[in-house]
C-alpha cells in the first residue's frame, strides 16, 4: 500500500462525515416532504467516494448513476448547491433541473448522475475518448452499480474501450442489491470483476469499506490510464445502509446482515486511525464535527431561502439555439 | 473611390459562382464533402461507425475519408450501436463533435436509449453546463424488397423529442447544405439519408454553402393544391405533379427537408393560397409527420380548407417481402393523382 499523507486521512474524515450528515439530512427532510421525486442515499458507501477523490486529479472528469449526490459532494460540489438541488431551487447544481438523481458540476469536472441503469458506462468511455481525441492525460472514472453490470452496454463499453485502450477506469459499486435483487440472484457469475478479464481488461476486487485500498486501487488504475496502457475494471464491494429509494421496505435482506456492515463503518475505522496515529487530537476531531454539522445545517437554510426557478426556465436549456421555434399550442 | 469599384463585383461574384461552378454529382459525394469540408476546417469533427474506414462506408459515403484523415479520425467500429452511440455522446459532452453514422436507422433502434435519454437531455439536465453537439446519419425507410426489419423511417419518432433536430433530405444539394448545418450546430441532429438515394445525380455548388436547419423548400410551385413530403417521397409527389400539370392542374410541392424544428410557416402561406393539402410520407400513419402537420393546419388555416385533408402514408403493417407488397405498402404517383382529384372533386 503507498504511503497515505495525514492530509488525505484528514480530508476523508471530512468528507465522509460531510457526505453522511447531509445524506441523513436529506432522508430526514425527505419524510418531511420537502425533497420529492426519487431519492437515493449514499450512507455507508462513503469511502468509495472519499478514497476515490484522494487518487485523482482534479480535473480529471467523474460521471455516476443516480445515486449521485456522495461522489458530487467528495468532489467538490457545495452541500448549498446540492441541498438546493434536491428542493429544485434555482442555486441549485443544476438549477433545480435535476433533482436528486441530476447532480452536474462542470466546474468540478463532475459529468453527472445518470438516471437509465447503466447508461453511462459508455457515456464514460466516450468522455475518456474526447481526452485522448484531445491529448490530455486526464482519467475518467466512471460508476456503476452491480445492478448495471447485468446491462449489455457494459460489454459493449468494455470491449470498446479495451480495443481502443481509453483512459478511463471502470468502477462497480457492488452493494450486493440492484434495487431487491441480490448478486446471487441476478447472475450466475457473482465475482462481477472477473467480467472484464472476458475483455482482457485488468480488473480486480476491492474492499470499499477502507479508504486507504479505494485510494490505492484507483491511483493504480489511473496510473496505467495516464500511461496510455487502457481501461481497468474495479468491483469495489461496500454495502449501502438504507434502502434501494426512500420507499423500499428492505425485505430482501436481514437487520443481522445491515448491522455486520456497520461495525465496518468507514468513518469510525478511519476516525480511529487517525487517533491512533495522532494525526488529529479529540478536540480538533470535535472541531471538524461541528464545522460539518454547521454547514448542513446551514445548506437547508440556503436551499429553505433560495428561490424557486422561474416556470419559463422550462424551456430554457432544452437546446443551444437561443431562439428554437418549441410548438406552443 | 477605390472600395465603391470593389462592392459591385462582391455582389455579382456569388451569383457567378453558381453560375460557373455548379456540377453534378450523386448524393454520397455530396454527403461526404459535407464531412470533409467541416472536417477540414474543425480538428475536433470525426467520424465513426461500421465500416467507414477501411471498408470506405458500407455504401461508400465515406469512401477516401481514412485516407484524408487517418485512423485517428475516421473510426471504424464493431457492432456495437449501443455502445458506440454512447461513445460519442460521452465525447460530445467533453468537447468534440462526433458524427456517428449508422449502417441503417433500423439498427439505431439498438442506440435509441442514447439518443433520447442522452443526447437530447443532458444539455437540460445540466442546465446548460454539458452540451452534445453531436450528428447521427445514416439511411432511412425501405430500400427494395429487404423485409420488415430494414425497410422503417423513424423521423416521426425523433421529431417527437425535445432537444433533437431531425433532418431529412431529398437531394444532392440539400444533403450537402444540411449536413454542413447539422456539423456545426450546437444540438444534436438525427440525419436521415435514402439507400436507393446515394447514386442520385443533382446539381451541387463546388462552393461552400449551408442551408439553414428549419426551413422547408418549395421545389413547384402551384396554385391548385399543396403537397407536402420529404426524403425519397418527394419523387413520387414531384412525379404526380408533373402527371397532374398535363391535366392543367398545378400542385405546390414542399419538401420540409428539416422534420424538427418543422416549418409550419411555409406550409400554412401554401395552404392558404391553395385551400387544399395532400400529405405524401414513408411512414406507418399513426402519429406520423402528417398527424403533426395535419393538427397544425386545421388550427392555423381552418377558414381556408376547401376539402379535408389528406395524406397518402405507408399500409398500417410491417413491410412483407414479395414485390407486391412493397407495391401495395408504399406510396406512388397514382395514389397522390387519385388523392389530389379527390380534394379538387374532379
Amino acid at each position: 500500500m503507498a504511503k497515505v499523507s495525514k492530509e488525505s486521512y484528514l480530508f476523508w474524515y471530512e468528507t465522509m462525515l460531510r457526505i453522511r450528515r447531509f445524506e441523513e439530512k436529506a432522508g430526514q427532510l425527505y419524510g418531511m416532504q420537502k425533497i420529492r421525486g426519487f431519492c437515493h442515499l449514499y450512507i455507508g458507501q462513503e469511502a468509495v467516494a472519499a478514497g476515490t477523490i484522494t487518487a485523482l486529479k482534479h480535473e480529471d472528469p467523474i460521471i455516476t448513476a443516480y445515486r449521485d449526490h456522495g461522489l458530487a459532494i467528495a468532489r467538490g460540489t457545495s452541500c448549498n448547491a446540492a441541498m438546493a438541488e434536491l428542493y429544485g431551487k434555482a442555486t441549485g447544481c443544476s438549477k433545480g433541473k435535476g433533482g436528486s438523481m441530476h447532480f452536474f458540476d462542470k466546474d468540478n469536472y463532475f459529468f453527472g448522475g445518470h438516471g437509465i441503469v447503466g447508461a453511462q458506462i459508455g457515456l464514460g468511455a466516450g468522455i475518456a475518448f474526447a481526452e485522448k481525441y484531445k491529448g490530455t492525460d486526464n482519467v475518467c472514472i466512471c460508476f456503476f452499480g452491480d445492478g448495471a453490470a447485468r446491462q449489455g452496454m457494459l460489454h459493449e463499453t468494455f470491449n470498446l474501450a479495451m480495443m481502443w485502450k481509453l483512459p478511463v477506469i471502470f468502477v462497480c459499486e457492488n452493494n450486493f442489491y440492484a434495487m431487491g435483487t441480490s448478486v446471487e440472484r441476478s447472475s450466475n457469475v457473482t465475482e462481477i470483476y472477473r467480467l472484464g478479464e472476458a475483455y482482457d481488461m485488468p480488473s480486480k476486487s476491492v474492499d470499499g469499506m477502507k479508504c486507504e485500498t479505494v485510494h490505492d486501487a484507483v491511483a493504480e488504475a489511473a496510473e496505467r490510464a495516464r500511461k496510455g496502457d487502457g481501461p481497468t475494471f474495479l468491483e469495489i464491494k461496500t454495502y449501502r445502509y438504507k434502502g434501494h429509494s426512500m420507499s423500499d421496505p428492505q425485505k430482501y435482506r436481514t437487520k443481522e446482515e445491515v448491522e455486520e456492515y456497520k461495525q465496518k463503518d468507514p468513518i469510525e475505522t478511519t476516525l480511529s486511525t487517525i487517533l491512533k496515529k495522532k494525526y488529529a487530537t479529540e478536540a480538533e476531531i470535535e472541531a471538524i464535527n461541528e464545522r460539518i454539522q454547521k454547514e448542513v445545517d446551514d445548506c437547508v437554510t440556503f436551499a429553505e431561502e433560495s428561490p424557486y426557478p422561474d416556470a419559463s426556465e422550462l424551456y430554457t436549456d432544452n437546446y443551444v439555439q437561443s431562439d428554437y421555434p418549441f410548438i406552443i399550442d | 473611390m477605390h472600395t465603391n469599384q470593389l462592392i459591385p463585383i462582391r455582389l455579382y461574384l456569388p451569383l457567378l459562382i453558381i453560375i460557373m461552378t455548379t456540377r453534378k454529382i450523386a448524393f454520397r459525394q455530396a454527403l461526404r464533402e459535407a464531412m470533409q469540408e467541416e472536417m477540414r476546417r474543425d480538428s475536433r469533427v470525426f467520424l465513426m461507425g461500421e465500416e467507414v474506414a477501411e471498408y470506405n462506408g458500407a455504401y461508400k459515403v465515406s469512401q477516401g475519408m481514412l485516407d484524408e484523415f487517418g485512423a485517428k479520425r475516421v473510426i471504424d467500429t464493431p457492432i456495437s450501436e449501443l455502445g458506440f452511440a454512447a461513445v460519442g455522446v460521452g465525447a460530445a459532452m467533453n468537447g468534440v463533435r462526433p458524427i456517428v453514422e449508422f449502417m441503417t436507422w433500423n439498427f439505431a433502434l439498438l442506440a435509441i436509449d442514447q439518443i433520447v435519454n442522452s443526447a437530447a437531455k443532458t444539455l437540460s439536465m445540466s442546465a446548460g453546463q454539458f452540451g452534445c453537439p453531436i450528428v447521427f446519419r445514416g439511411p432511412s425507410a425501405s430500400a427494395g424488397q429487404l423485409g420488415a426489419q430494414h425497410s422503417q423511417a423513424f423521423e416521426n419518432w425523433y421529431a417527437n423529442v425535445p432537444g433533437l433536430k431531425v433532418i431529412s433530405v431529398s437531394n444532392p444539394y440539400d444533403a450537402k447544405g444540411l449536413l454542413k448545418s447539422a456539423i456545426i450546430d450546437d444540438d444534436p441532429v438525427v440525419f436521415m439519408e435514402s439507400e436507393v438515394m446515394y447514386g442520385d445525380m443533382g446539381d451541387v455548388p463546388e462552393e461552400e454553402y449551408y442551408i439553414p436547419i428549419g426551413k422547408a423548400d418549395i421545389r413547384r410551385e402551384g396554385t391548385d393544391v399543396t403537397i407536402v413530403s420529404f426524403n425519397k417521397m418527394m419523387k413520387v409527389a414531384l412525379a404526380a405533379a408533373d402527371e397532374l400539370a398535363k391535366d392543367g392542374i398545378e400542385a405546390e410541392v414542399i419538401d420540409l427537408r428539416t422534420i424538427r424544428p418543422l416549418d409550419h410557416e411555409t406550409i400554412i402561406r401554401s395552404v392558404m393560397k391553395t385551400n387544399r393539402l395532400v400529405i405524401v410520407e414513408e411512414a406507418w400513419p399513426f402519429g406520423s409527420v402528417s398527424t403533426e402537420i395535419t393538427y397544425r393546419v386545421q388550427k392555423d388555416a381552418f377558414d381556408y380548407l376547401d376539402a379535408p385533408i389528406r395524406r397518402i402514408t405507408t399500409a398500417d403493417t410491417s413491410l412483407s417481402y414479395s414485390s407486391v407488397f412493397v407495391e401495395a405498402f408504399l406510396p406512388n404517383p397514382a395514389r397522390v393523382i387519385q388523392c389530389v382529384r379527390e380534394v379538387l372533386y374532379k
